[in-house]
Parts: C-alpha cells; sequence; structure tokens
C-alpha cells in the first residue's frame, strides 16, 4: 500500500463537514493532551513515535478499517515514518503535511455576510489555535481586524479580490497569538490601529483607536466604529460595522466570556469586564451579529464553518451573561480559570515590539490552543 | 561524566535523532553512557519520554547556542 499526504485544508473540511476520521497522534502523550486535532467524528489513538521504533504490530488492532486514518505529529518527519510502517503492513493511511505546526498556520477563510452595495466581510479561522481574524470590503478597499502573523494569506487574499488593504485593527494587546497587524500594516502601507490603554508599552508608531472616531472603507463609506468595551485587557475595543456586526474581541464568545487575568490584573478589570457584558453590550442592538476573536470548542462552528451568532441569542444562551449575582460574576472570571495560554508573557511583549524573536520562535511560543476564555 | 559513546545527531529532524539514539544504546553495555547532541527541539521532551518508557535513566541535559546535550544511563 502506499501512503500520501493530507493537508491542513483537507483537514479543515473534514471538520466543517463533520465526517469521520480516525487520527493516530504520535506525539508524546504530554502533547497530545495539551493540543490536538479537533472534530465532532473523529477518533484518537496517542502512541508516542518512539514506542514504535520497532514496529507497528502492536497497535494494528486498534487501528478502525471503516474509516480514514490520519497520523499526526509535530513537524511531519516522525508521521512519515510511522504511516510508511503502516503502509508496509497493508493499511492506506495519510499523514498530515508539515504536521500539528502546519496545523497552527492555517487559515481558512469563509464568508459571513454581505455588507451595503457588493461589500462583502469574511472570518479566516485559524481552526488549530481557534483564533479568528476579519477582513471586511467594499469597493476595492479592504480593513483587517486581529490579524494573525501569517500575513500573505490576508495580502494574497486582498488582492484576489481586487482590494487595497486599507486599515488594519486589533481589538486589544493579545497574549495568545502573535499579532500580524504592524507586519501587515508595513507590507501595504495600511494604518496600524490599536486601543491607546494597551498599547501604552509599545515601541511602534500606531494610530489611536477611539470611540467616536469611526473609519470608514470604499467609496459607498462602510463604517466600522470603535465601542469601548474593557475587560478582558484594559483597552479592549470591540467593532461594529456596517451597523450589522459586532466584532466583539476577546470579550464576549459564543459559548464563553473573556478571561480577565492575561495581563495579570484580574481583581482589577473584573468590574470593567461585568460593565461591558451587563450594560455596555445590552444596549446594542439584539440583531447584531457577533463575531468573536476567538472559538474555544468546535461545537462553537456553525454548519459552513464560521463562528457567529446574534447578540440577542448570546444574552438568552451564553452562561456568562446570565450569571445574575455580581459576587458569583467575580469569583467565575478570576478562580478556577483555565491554564494560561503558552508563553503568553512573551507574546505580549513580542506585540508590543518589545522583543524580536525569530519564525522558529515565534513557533514554539504559539504552540497549543488559544485558553483566553471562561466558560 | 565519563561517555562511553558520542552520538552526533545535530542537525537531524524527528524522529532520527531517537531513532539514532535507540541504535547507538543497544550497542552499549548495561550501566555505560551514551551522550547525544542534538538540534532539533523536540528531541528534548521526547528524549526524555522515551527514556522513561524504556527504563533507561536521563542523567543530564543541557543546552547551549542552540545545541541540546543529553546523558544517558543503559538500564
Amino acid at each position: 500500500m502506499t501512503f500520501k499526504a493530507m493537508t491542513s485544508k483537507e483537514v479543515t473540511q473534514k471538520v466543517f463537514n463533520k465526517e469521520k476520521l480516525f487520527i493516530l497522534d504520535v506525539r508524546n502523550e504530554g502533547d497530545f493532551q495539551d493540543w490536538k486535532i479537533e472534530g465532532e467524528n473523529f477518533t484518537y489513538l496517542n502512541v508516542p513515535y518512539f514506542e514504535l521504533l520497532d514496529g507497528v504490530e502492536g497497535i494494528i488492532d486498534q487501528i478502525p478499517s471503516d474509516r480514514e486514518i490520519l497520523v499526526v505529529c509535530a513537524k511531519e518527519g516522525s508521521s512519515v515514518f510511522v504511516a510508511d510502517m503502516l503502509s508496509d503492513s497493508g493499511l492506506e493511511v495519510s499523514y498530515l503535511e508539515g504536521g500539528m505546526k502546519a496545523w497552527s498556520e492555517y487559515l481558512e477563510p469563509v464568508k459571513v455576510g454581505d455588507l451595503k452595495n457588493g461589500g462583502e466581510i469574511y472570518q479566516f479561522v485559524r481552526i488549530g489555535k481557534g483564533c479568528l481574524s476579519y477582513m471586511a470590503i467594499s469597493n476595492g478597499e479592504a480593513a483587517i481586524i486581529d490579524a494573525t502573523r501569517m500575513t500573505d494569506i490576508y495580502v494574497d487574499f486582498a488582492a484576489k479580490m481586487d482590494a487595497q488593504i486599507k486599515h488594519v485593527f486589533d481589538t486589544h494587546l493579545h497574549a495568545d497569538h502573535i499579532s500580524g497587524g504592524r507586519k501587515t500594516a508595513e507590507q501595504t502601507g495600511a494604518s496600524y490601529w490599536l486601543p491607546p490603554k494597551d498599547a501604552e508599552e509599545v515601541t511602534f508608531d500606531y494610530k489611536q483607536l477611539e470611540e467616536g472616531k469611526d473609519v470608514m472603507i470604499g467609496n459607498t463609506k462602510i463604517s466600522i466604529q470603535p465601542l469601548y468595551s474593557p475587560g478582558h485587557t484594559i483597552g479592549s475595543t470591540s467593532f461594529v460595522i456596517d451597523d450589522t456586526y459586532l466584532l466583539t474581541g476577546d470579550i464576549l464568545f459564543i459559548d464563553s466570556i473573556g478571561r480577565p487575568d492575561l495581563a495579570g490584573k484580574a481583581e482589577d478589570w473584573v468590574a470593567d469586564l461585568h460593565e461591558t457584558l451587563y450594560n455596555r453590550y445590552k444596549e446594542l442592538s439584539d440583531e447584531l451579529i457577533v463575531l468573536p476573536a476567538h472559538f474555544m470548542i468546535i461545537d462553537e462552528l456553525n454548519d459552513n464553518g464560521s463562528v457567529s451568532e446574534k447578540l440577542g441569542t448570546l444574552y438568552a444562551r451564553n452562561h456568562g451573561l446570565n450569571i445574575e449575582d455580581e459576587a458569583e460574576f467575580r469569583r467565575t472570571v478570576t478562580e478556577n480559570l483555565p491554564p494560561q495560554p503558552n508563553a503568553y508573557q512573551e507574546i505580549r511583549e513580542t506585540n508590543m515590539g518589545k522583543i524580536n524573536p525569530d519564525l522558529d520562535k515565534q513557533r514554539e511560543m504559539e504552540i497549543g490552543p488559544n485558553r483566553c476564555a471562561v466558560r | 561524566m565519563e561517555a562511553a559513546k558520542v552520538l552526533d545527531a545535530k542537525g537531524l529532524a524527528c524522529p532520527m535523532p531517537i531513532v539514532k539514539t535507540k541504535k547507538a544504546i543497544n550497542e552499549l553495555e548495561s550501566g555505560q553512557i551514551l551522550e547525544i547532541h542534538a538540534t532539533d527541539k523536540g528531541a528534548k521532551n521526547d528524549l526524555a519520554a522515551w527514556a522513561k518508557s524504556t527504563g533507561n535513566e536521563l542523567l543530564q541535559s543541557t543546552e547551549e547556542d542552540g545545541v541540546f546535550k543529553f546523558w544517558l544511563k543503559k538500564a
């Protein structure tokens, strides 16, 4: 039998389509437990490759014959090694091209809706890490929100859509992933906007995001309204785009809410978070479509792979928006928090421009899920 | 620490550092020490986990200028 490569794009389609897939993950147990490829109908076996150096006979009877088999490792090498042995044993298998490294960096663009006069808004789903970034396009001009460091993807996409990137925004200083905002702005000549309260220590020039200072793209003037919404960070700013979409950054997710502790200030910021979620957002239209900067679990994906929901629906269903007692809210978002994202302090310093790690180091810093939410 | 053998696995990517380590340790006597040099970052966790699963003892590991060194005592 032969074995072949499966790309992150192909795996992403299987996630979106809820297909069956058997994943033999040959990374060590700690890495597998920390972070793996999630799919509603995916099943798993984790056996480190170094336990298979003498052959795969010991695990052959644990591999199903009724579904596709994908061997996964960190960077590809070990999965090829194991796939080769499985194939010699008569199985038809694939390995994940580029391993978890490629999986972490893969972005799938999904159209989430139309804007006035032919404009469109796209969500870039970073399926491996749960990060969501956005591009709004109108009459040949584009704005990007919460760009990842894989900036070529946005630049190429905009070129394909015949749009010039004019504005790049970050809703806040990110702690879970390295922002591609500054790099995208440098590559394209766009303006880079940050909330000033999150940017006090940054080492580069930026434009200050302020409520009331709306930004327009396209001849037909799609408005991008900043809305100050602190809590995850002190500067956290949401956007209302075209009076239809509410980009919440890391304040409000589909099935969870933001955590206030990643800059070490949970106690200080919990009141801001409460004010934003229970008062500021409540004043907005229930019909706004919430587009968050993350998803945490695969159940938050819609059938087309996008992540979005009406604000009114979230007020009815999201547990984090329905904690009556403020003291209980405080406990929920300050106690028993999930582990912090990998290397979050170094990631914050990178996003401030204080340190400039090389690409390998950046990849290593971003290993793992985003962990920006509290359920 | 007196190593009976030094394995140069620098520049090799996963899984080769462990494959070579396993081969080299097979050629040693029980109680002898193998010194391994590697540059693949993944080798660090994997070698520790492999040592644990095989009963060989990881005595020491260092990192300097991007080179990881390990001293492994054969069970």
